[in-house]
């Protein structure tokens, strides 16, 4: 058994009949920075979300340890509140829940993280008001008419709020300008050091990765984790695309 | 006691049927036959010792409902047999101004949900239905001395000073012709609220009744008369509930609302009639010039409901909303909407609702916008919005138009859908359980009528929704 915080063995999984993810294997140790990159369409939101729970996809083979723990079987509630987090690519709206209720929602009953209504709204903005973000959107529905960038901040203000042990950041950088780009990137540092926080970082855009200490990079095509290696491996890709890993996917 | 009541009402958390569902013993009330004949009614007027008037309106709406054929559109009514339904159940107590004096289980009931503690804390005014009877009538000074009446409308009939009144008013606008349960209501209604606030009065906290049917098998037929005279203000919350019983229970209550030139009223109702209840309650406004009629409807309980406040709107600019949420679950078929007629120029109206149903409930929307040749330049829209929560329910949108003059502008919207799963999974990702995600989401979705509500009710209407979620999955 590993040692790994989070560790993906021969995961494969699709939805229907046809398969997305191949025989995934994936581990993140405690307190490291791993990158998933990828073409698009390779099946990385997929991953993340199968390693939520989604119930859309079917596990057709392979197991997700956690913490110790077998997760394989467990509801996403449960998968939240052991302490796995997952930034959305497409967060959704709830219309009629004013993003400050569901705040509340996501915290009640976390051991340490609850807090009194008082300390909650206090905590809140000042989580709001170090993500740029203006208060008023406290207040206002879930998601509705937030712009993309607006989506993406309240996925990490919920991330700093929840302190997860590991988090998946699905393209949280995607969409986002140049202001609002270097607020997630201290969001992140801020999560990791302020909780010893692990990250699952799915990006495109490798500016986001400049200000982060890479452990590892794992390279996902056609479903599978064709490469993995070390940090230097960004810039390669930057330079060089994926098609010399799209080859190697072809080839097998 | 007390304590715990409110606690149930505002902790979200923990709530259970028993704040709705608990029987009070009824032997000892003294009830009338089961059935309808003119010595019923004949009965039930000399018990109230009524004006000759009254006594004839109540014959003549009997001869009308023995005429009237059973409705042959909407859900059944076929488990509803009148022959055995018990027209008037007389809680043993005469009404009261002082808690203390209402006998001890029916103040109990009354605790049980809530209304004194909200009496206290934020209602201008109180009344309390027991079965056929108010048990319980009070209203702050400060509102009496603002000249505002609130009172039962039996007591104000034994007053001169309003009798008349109430004859010009009573089953105008809603006469015993106009359908078949608005005759019986009628031939036996008992009980109910007559409020008057004169002209220019604006009272700003809001006056409540509440109606409880504890009696098996029988009927509620309680009248609600208000008068808002001229530039007046008023925000009126009517509240009911009932414990189930496997037989049928009854209500045909009839609300009229008359308001005056650039009055406003605000009629809110939080409907809880437990599921073996048949509510066929009829409620009409008609506003004078520049005249505001605001509906607020949440509608959870019976089994059966039709259910259709109306608006005429019978003065130039005179406005009507309405805003209503219903939600259907096993076993009921709850049919509900709105009326509105534009009878004066420039006068708009608008009509949005929310429809939930579940575990095979049926809701269906029903709307009828009017509009006469005198509605120059009128406006309406109509939008519906319905959720199934699962396969085996149904929503049914039956909006009708009926325009009668050129210049007047129409709108209709209506959806129809169901929960996202990839909102649930949204949530659920954030440590929610399945149900809590659920409940979360038909929240939001019935939150542009909750927050018309005064705080307390919304809550009220919070933990309605959470009640009617639980077990839902599975
Ligand atoms: N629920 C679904 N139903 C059907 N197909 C799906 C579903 N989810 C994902 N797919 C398919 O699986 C493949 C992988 O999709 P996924 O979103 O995981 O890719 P990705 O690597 O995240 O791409 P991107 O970089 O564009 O975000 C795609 O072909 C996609 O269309
Ligand atoms: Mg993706």
């Amino acid at each position: 058994m590993s040692e790994a915080l989070l560790s993906i063995r021969g995961l494969s999984a699709g939805v229907d009949d046809k398969q997305i993810l191949d025989t995934v294997n994936l581990e993140v140790p405690a307190g490291e920075v791993h990158v998933l990159m990828g073409p698009n369409g390779a099946g990385k939101s997929t991953l993340g979300h199968v390693v939520m729970g989604e119930p859309t996809y079917e596990m057709t083979s392979g197991t997700i340890e956690f913490d110790g723990q077998d997760i394989t079987e467990l509801s996403p509630d449960k998968r939240s509140r052991a302490g796995l987090f997952l930034s959305f690519q497409a967060p959704v709206e709830i219309p009629g829940v004013p993003l400050t209720s569901f705040l509340r929602a996501i915290i009640s009953g976390r051991e340490g993280i609850d807090m009194k209504r008082k300390e909650f709204r206090k905590r809140v903005r000042a989580l709001a008001d170090e993500l740029e973000m203006d208060r008023v959107y406290l207040d206002r529905e879930l998601g509705v008419g937030f712009s993309g960038g607006e989506k993406k901040k309240v996925e990490m203000l919920q991330l700093l709020l929840l302190q997860p042990k590991l988090a998946i950041l699905d393209e949280t950088d995607s969409g986002l300008d140049v202001d609002a780009l270097s607020v997630v990137s201290h969001g992140m540092e801020a999560y990791q050091r302020q909780c010893n926080g692990t990250l699952l970082v799915i990006t495109h855009n490798t500016r986001i990765l400049e200000h982060l200490d890479v452990d590892r990079v794992h390279v996902m095509v056609k479903g599978r984790v064709v490469a993995e290696g070390d940090a230097s491996m960004i810039a390669d890709i930057d330079a060089n695309g994926f098609e010399q890993f799209e080859q190697a996917a072809s080839a097998e | 006691m007390e304590q715990d009541t409110k606690k149930k009402r505002s902790q979200v958390d923990d709530i259970d049927r028993s704040m709705y569902d608990f029987i009070k013993d009824e032997s000892g009330q003294e009830h009338l036959e089961a059935g309808l004949t003119p010595e019923i009614v004949r009965e039930i007027s000399e018990k109230k010792d009524e004006p000759e008037w009254m006594l004839e309106k109540r014959l003549k709406a009997l001869d009308i409902y023995n005429g009237f054929p059973i409705p042959d559109w909407g859900p059944s009514i076929a488990g509803l047999d009148m022959d055995n339904i018990v027209t008037y159940v007389k809680p043993e107590t005469d009404q009261q101004a002082s808690w203390e004096d209402v006998p001890e289980d029916i103040k109990d009931t009354f605790d049980r949900l809530g209304i004194p503690e909200a009496e206290r804390s934020y209602l201008a005014g109180v009344g309390a239905q027991y079965d056929s009877e108010l048990v319980y009538h009070s209203m702050q000074d400060s509102a009496a001395q603002m000249g505002i009446v609130y009172s039962g409308i039996e007591e104000a009939l034994h007053d001169e000073k309003w009798e008349g009144i109430i004859h010009d008013h009573f089953m105008t606008l809603i006469p015993p012709t106009d359908h078949k349960f608005a005759a019986l209501h009628g031939a036996v209604w008992s009980g109910g609220s007559f409020v008057y606030v004169p002209k220019g009065v604006k009272l700003d906290y809001p006056l409540q009744s509440y109606f409880r049917l504890n009696a098996r098998g029988a009927g509620q037929f309680e009248h609600t008369l208000i008068i808002v005279e001229d530039d007046a203000d008023l925000h009126f919350i009517e509240g009911c509930s009932a414990p189930k019983y496997n037989v049928a229970n009854l209500h045909a209550g009839a609300v009229e609302l008359f308001i005056g030139k650039n009055a406003h009223l605000r009629y809110s109702t939080i409907e809880n009639w437990s599921k073996n209840m048949y509510n066929l309650n009829t409620k009409r406004a008609i506003c004078d010039e520049g005249g505001d009629i605001e509906w607020i409807s949440g509608s959870f309980g019976s089994h059966v409901g039709y259910l259709y406040p109306m608006s005429v709107l019978n003065g130039r600019k005179a406005r009507s909303s309405f805003n209503g949420i219903t939600f259907a679950g096993a076993g009921q078929n709850l049919d509900t909407g709105c009326k509105v007629v534009l009878n004066a120029p420039q006068t708009s109206a608008s009509v949005e609702t929310k429809s939930i149903s579940k575990d095979g409930g049926v809701s269906t929307f029903r709307s009828s916008v009017v509009a006469t040749p005198k509605a120059k330049d009128s406006a309406a829209t109509v939008s519906c919005a319905s959720l199934m929560l699962d396969d085996r329910s149904r929503s049914d949108t039956i909006p009708a138009m009926d325009i009668r003059c050129k210049s007047v502008s129409v709108g209709h919207e209506a959806t129809i859908g169901r929960i996202g799963d990839d909102k649930v999974f949204y949530l659920m990702s954030r440590g929610m359980s399945e149900e809590e995600a659920r409940t979360m989401i038909v929240n939001g979705f019935a939150d542009p009528v909750s927050k018309e509500l005064p705080l307390e009710y919304a809550v009220e209407m919070n933990n309605l929704i959470k009640l009617e979620m639980e077990g839902a999955i599975g």
